[in-house]
């Protein structure tokens, strides 16, 4: 039994055709079917956090979603962030508090964190780790990531965090 | 030699594609007429297998095809032994190897039975619900120690027993000094540690080209040299005809470098029967239970001592869980068997190492590699005899630290590397006095404790020392290379796991040859760019590539200061590189781009007996690896209602002799202790008496998150090793090894009113709360 | 870990919804956030045949005063929304006080009250929170509608009253009364995890300080939302004092419950923070009730 469905989405701009079947996930098609590969898969079962995506603006776990779900909505991905090849303030920020090792996990923080920082002028710490606790990093300890936070919210709203 | 570049915090080259989404992770490869494969693995622990009916599978719509150990013919081998037991006289060892798909008995949950390969993933796990193995259930050996009772099931029914190793250790006369000692202190430990869980589980991309006779190999693996000569041997294939290429990888902790696992021999063999880019990708349900993991010891360790807190000796049996198969030899019990020593000057030691097969999967190191079983053992004997003769803790480290005068330091026992256990150097008071001073320790204990206790605060704090083996060899080697465009292009074959090798590396060569860091690529883990060299693992790449390419880079230098000498008519040692020029005296200067093209003519000679270009190509092999040291502190809060335990801070100082970045070294460190504290409190990995892991998820197996993870303050000695040139020692698992005999350490003296032992890690709530009821038991009686 | 195939419908109202899981009965699952059902299908550990996907029925979110002073909630309204919204921190504070303690922020950004509650997980925030209001729970089916009370909806693990043609529609939560202390708290392993043991506690005073009423639920300790009618029972008119909670606490932690052990804890553990989850939260209710 194949059940297919046509389906219309828009990642990081651009609008895209194609026919899925009902129970492709979302994580799998951003992958595989439309090649942004930096969305990453770590667990599929909604765990980990590296599959984040925007979704219509707020962060979910694109493996717990099908993509059939996305038709007529709004994505992005980490490709989605910078599109004019200078790098969003977040990154920046990740970048210069080496909030990174091997990156895996990286875009998922991204995604998770975008809104975050440009409506948060003013997070305590505790509110900055619980922003992120719904994703995974096992290489920085979380402590760099937290440093790179408070640089992006600097960066985005010329405050001290 | 804290330079312009070596030493700085500099910025890494590979976080611009990391951050936007474009590097290169193994699963991002996408080729056309790619096919998909997906394992049936064991359910059973242990069982026979009586006949499997693959039939279905194949009728289904999409199916490719479908492989049992009977389809592989010849090809169906156990797997090399990767590490040769040590010479070690009397030594006891066992080899049994993983085989690539079960063959008449599965071993453990998890070992791959049926091989599907299908057009998509979907369909490939579809086509797992249609075969049918029909199983014999046999009992599981699952404890260590009723593993080696005579009644006991066998994992190897060939061999007898399920002991695979045994190896005795001797230094000095430990009964000698036994009979000598005021105090001796006898117990069971047990220390079980997790799994690596990197946040990207294994993966495969296999690609024959049959017109190129060509096989390019995707794999998240930590050596791909390694990978792509057993490959071609396997396969009948020169070497020259396989590319390995282990891309940008998400992680790895030491389990990406088991060799081979089944699926990395099967799917460039698939590939090249398909002729057909195949790939495979686990996924994290399979990480669980087929990708390699480190597990439990029980120890029953003694240590005797002076009253004056001397240790005069260490005797250590102990009973180590390798899994269903021990393709990595003594890796793992050998470390903790050395790193057990610590910082102490232990004139007498006894250690019986006891290997065991159990129906687990296979347990390789993961970062630590059973140091921190040794070093858990070690602290907590210090910390019952600091207990028993009434000297503070810190105290009785310092009157057993081996002095500065004394190294190199000879344990006089082999270690991991078959070479004598000898420290090349340290200096441990300054580390143990500066993580004393940050985590403010003569305060914390007659002031704050004291206090927070009167106001029925549960507070502890907890102190420990460590040694860590790193940069082994055998060796790595590296080409540097001034092209044309003024660029520097490097080559190393040692593979990179998310470690910085990208910029560390870089700043070697900048130190060399004063090119910014960013005009310097580095290649890591491709074996057509370079295909010497061993892995990326012990806590070596610093130590062992990194001096490599320092070789490579001095010699580089030369070359271009030769170069320029013979242009300007001016003697090497009036000319100065500088900025990407070579300067004379009197004003006159040259790009190293020029320099690059003139060694690299197109008419004219390049003189006999020089070659053409500014590349070089160096190996370093150290004898015998280097050691780092740190101290580890932290003060934790109790709640003994819910059992709960945060960490209010948390202090390392680490000496890894000289540091190339500090802003990567602080990195390794945060990520090491995360990983720890996992290892303390929140990760285990639980078997029931069947086999079966009951925590085979991240709903069940937990990976802190931010919200558990305190911030760290690292604090640095610098003790450079006298036997490298760059003077480095390694990072990578420093900050992992001691954090859970800190913490129980801590907890142990939060809940002093109490008065529990703790004599086991990782802890949990629900452990805390059986420990404070037995407790009570005891008091009660 | 990817999912068996299924037949998908994105229904865009009830009606048309209902109709579907008249025709597809037990072959059908409801697809609301997804976040529980869409990993146990990674897991192949569910398959169901047909799928039902409410996401288009825009209806069914929404967050309603209701005349009784509590409100009226769409089942698929996310709990981002029941989270942030000010109606619920106005009108229902113990419900705001607990939803951050569910999951994580992506997690709340899909799931739903309606599915939460139809998943009943026992060890979930939601079902406790709406068997502590004495909340009413809105069925339909093609064969009609009907009201259940919290308390009957919960019939066992992963077992509600929903019969295989119906769905949650919304979910009525009157106001506590007045005079009345709420108090939630759970002990989870990592935050966000599904908690070990978690008590909500709602006690009304009457003038002179006695308890005249009480609700005391328990999540994680049986195979529903359990209520603790012992301690209840012991608090009702007298003056809660602190060895009073303490008992109360106590025998509703022996009595009112039926833990089972797992890997994380045993049921004597899982007992244990019960009583001291209780005694905290009752403690911390009535000290709100006496403000």
């Amino acid at each position: 039994m194949t059940d297919l469905h046509t389906i219309r989405v828009t990642v990081n701009g651009t609008t895209y055709e194609r026919t899925v079947e009902a129970r492709m996930l979302l994580s799998d098609f951003i992958r595989h079917e439309l090649g942004l590969t930096g969305t990453h898969v770590g667990c599929e079962h909604g765990v980990c956090g590296a599959c984040t995506v925007l979704f219509d603006g707020q962060p979910v776990r694109s493996c717990l979603m099908f993509a059939v779900q996305a038709d007529g909505h709004e994505i992005m991905t980490v490709e989605g962030l910078a599109p004019e090849g200078e790098m969003h303030p977040l990154q920046e920020a990740f970048h210069e508090a080496h909030a990174l090792q091997c990156g895996f996990c990286t875009p998922g923080f991204l995604m998770t964190l975008k809104p975050f920082v440009e409506t948060h002028p003013n997070p305590t710490e505790e509110e900055i780790r619980k922003a992120i606790s719904g994703n995974l990093c096992r290489c920085t300890g979380y402590q760099h990531i937290i440093e790179a936070v408070k640089l992006a919210i600097k960066k985005i709203h010329h405050t001290d965090a | 030699m804290a330079g312009r570049y070596f030493g700085q915090p500099i910025r890494r080259n590979e976080d611009p594609v990391l951050l936007t989404g474009q590097a290169l992770f193994t699963d991002d490869v996408q080729l056309p007429g790619m096919v998909h494969v997906a394992f049936l693995r064991s359910d059973y622990a242990h069982a026979r297998i009586r006949s499997i009916d693959v039939s279905r599978a194949l009728d289904r719509p999409g199916v490719i095809g479908v492989y049992t150990a009977e389809d592989l013919g010849d090809y169906w081998q156990p797997g090399p032994l990767l590490v040769p037991p040590p010479p070690v006289e009397g030594i006891i060892f066992h080899q049994r190897t993983q085989v690539p798909l079960a063959k008449g008995k599965v071993r453990h949950v998890g070992e791959p039975v049926v091989m599907v390969v299908a057009e998509s993933r979907y369909i490939a796990e579809d086509a797992l619900d249609d075969i049918f193995v029909d199983y014999e259930p046999l009992e599981a050996v699952v404890d260590v120690e009723k593993a080696l009772e005579p009644d006991a099931p066998l994992v190897h029914e060939d061999l007898g027993t399920n002991l695979a190793a045994r190896v005795v250790q001797r230094k000095g006369d430990y009964e000698a000094a036994r009979a000598k000692a005021d105090v001796i202190i006898q117990r069971r430990f047990y220390y079980d540690h997790g799994l690596a869980a990197a946040m990207e589980n294994r993966g495969i991309v296999a690609h024959w080209d049959k017109k190129m006779q060509y096989l390019t190999v995707w794999d998240t693996t930590q050596a791909p040299v390694v990978i792509r000569n057993g490959l071609a041997k396997m396969l009948g294939l020169s070497e020259s005809q396989v590319r390995v290429i282990a891309p940008f990888i998400g992680g790895a902790f030491g389990p990406k470098i088991m060799m081979f696992y089944p699926e990395e021999v099967l799917i460039p063999w698939l590939s090249m029967k398909l002729n057909r880019p195949v790939k495979w990708i686990e996924d994290r349900r399979e990480n669980f239970v087929a990708t390699t993991q480190e597990r439990y010891q029980v120890h029953y360790a003694e240590i005797a001592l002076t009253k004056e807190g001397r240790i005069l000796g260490v005797k250590d049996r102990f009973y180590h869980d390798t899994g269903a198969y021990d393709p990595y030899g003594l890796t793992v019990p050998i470390n903790s068997q050395c790193t057990l020593l610590g910082p102490y000057d232990i004139p007498n030691y006894h250690s019986e190492m006891n290997v065991v097969f159990t129906n687990k999967t296979i347990v390789t190191p993961y970062r630590g590699a059973g140091r921190q079983h040794g070093v858990f053992v070690m602290e907590r004997l210090l910390d019952l005899a600091a207990k028993e003769l009434g000297i503070d803790r810190t105290e009785i480290r310092r009157r057993n630290f081996i002095p500065p005068d004394k190294f190199p330091y000879n344990n006089e026992i082999i270690y991991q590397d078959f070479a004598p256990l000898v420290y090349d150097s340290g200096n441990y008071e300054p580390a143990l006095d500066l993580a004393m001073k940050l985590i403010d320790y003569e305060k914390f204990i007659k002031e704050e404790q004291p206090r927070l206790r009167a106001e029925g605060k549960h507070v502890g704090l907890g102190i420990v020392a460590y040694v860590e083996g790193t940069g082994i060899g055998p060796y790595e080697g590296a080409r540097v290379q001034v092209e044309s465009t003024g660029k520097v292009n490097v080559a190393t074959g040692v593979g990179t796991q998310g470690q910085s090798h990208f910029t560390s590396f870089a700043q070697i060569v900048a130190e060399q040859l004063d090119v910014d860091v960013r005009n310097i690529r580095i290649v890591t883990g491709d074996t057509a760019e370079f295909h010497w060299g061993t892995g990326t693992f012990a806590s070596r790449g610093a130590v062992v590539a990194g001096n490599a390419i320092h070789a490579a880079a001095k010699k580089v230098r030369e070359k271009v200061l030769q170069k320029a000498s013979e242009e300007f008519g001016v003697p090497v040692e009036e000319l100065e590189l500088r900025g990407g020029y070579v300067h004379t005296k009197d004003g006159r200067s040259i790009s190293l781009a020029d320099l690059a093209v003139k060694a690299n003519p197109l008419r004219g000679a390049v003189k006999p007996g020089t070659e053409p270009g500014l590349e070089a190509t160096m190996y370093f092999g150290p004898e015998r690896g280097v050691t780092a040291n740190g101290v580890h502190a932290m003060i934790v809060e109790v709640d003994p209602e819910l059992m709960d335990v945060k960490i209010k801070k948390y202090v390392v100082v680490h000496d890894c002799g000289k540091v190339i970045n500090p802003l990567v070294v602080e990195g390794q460190i945060h990520g090491g202790v995360a990983q720890g504290i996992g290892n303390s409190f929140y990760e285990e990995i639980v078997y029931n008496e069947d086999g079966q892991m009951l925590t085979a998820s991240f709903m069940d197996y937990l990976i802190p998150t931010a919200m558990e993870i305190p911030p760290i303050e690292v604090g640095h000695v610098e003790t450079p090793s006298p036997w490298n040139e760059l003077g480095t020692k390694g990072t990578g698992e420093a900050g992992a090894i001691p954090t859970a005999a800190a913490f129980v350490q801590a907890v142990e003296d939060a809940l002093a009113d109490y008065g529990i032992e703790i004599l086991e890690a990782p802890l949990s709530p629900n452990r805390l709360f059986e420990i404070l009821k037995e407790a009570q038991a005891k008091k009660g009686t | 870990m990817k999912p068996p195939a299924f037949k998908y419908y994105a229904p865009s109202s009830v009606e048309e919804a209902l109709a579907l899981l008249a025709e597809h009965g037990y072959d059908a699952k409801i697809l609301a956030g997804g976040q529980s059902l869409i990993p146990t299908m990674n897991f192949r550990l569910a398959q169901p045949g047909v799928l039902v996907d409410l996401n288009r029925v825009s209806e069914l979110a929404f967050i309603r005063p209701a005349d009784d002073g509590g409100l009226l909630i769409g089942a698929m309204t996310r709990h981002v929304q029941v989270e942030t919204s000010d109606l619920v921190a106005q009108r229902l504070p113990l419900l705001h006080e607990t939803m951050p303690f569910i999951a994580h922020p992506q997690i709340r950004n899909r799931g739903t009250y309606g599915g939460s509650i139809s998943h009943a997980d026992p060890a979930a925030e939601l079902p406790a929170i709406t068997v502590t209001h004495r909340g009413k729970i809105h069925l339909r089916s093609t064969r009609g509608s009907r009201w259940v009370d919290a308390d009957d909806f919960f019939v066992g693990l992963f077992t509600t009253a929903l019969e295989p043609d119906e769905m949650v529609v919304e979910i009525a939560l009157p106001p506590l009364p007045p005079r009345t202390g709420w108090a939630f708290d759970e002990f989870s392993r990592r935050h966000g995890d599904f908690a070990l043991v978690g008590v909500a506690a709602a006690v009304t005073l009457d003038p002179a300080g006695a308890v005249e009423d009480a609700r005391l639920v328990f999540m994680g300790v049986g195979d529903r939302p359990m209520k603790g009618d012992t301690a209840v029972a012991l608090l009702r008119g007298q003056v809660p004092s602190a060895d009073l909670i303490e008992e109360a606490a106590t025998r509703a932690a022996q009595e009112d419950i039926d833990p089972f052990g797992d890997v994380h804890a045993s049921a004597a553990f899982r007992r244990h923070l019960a009583a001291v989850l209780a005694k905290r939260v009752l403690t911390r209710a009535v000290e709100r009730a006496n403000r």
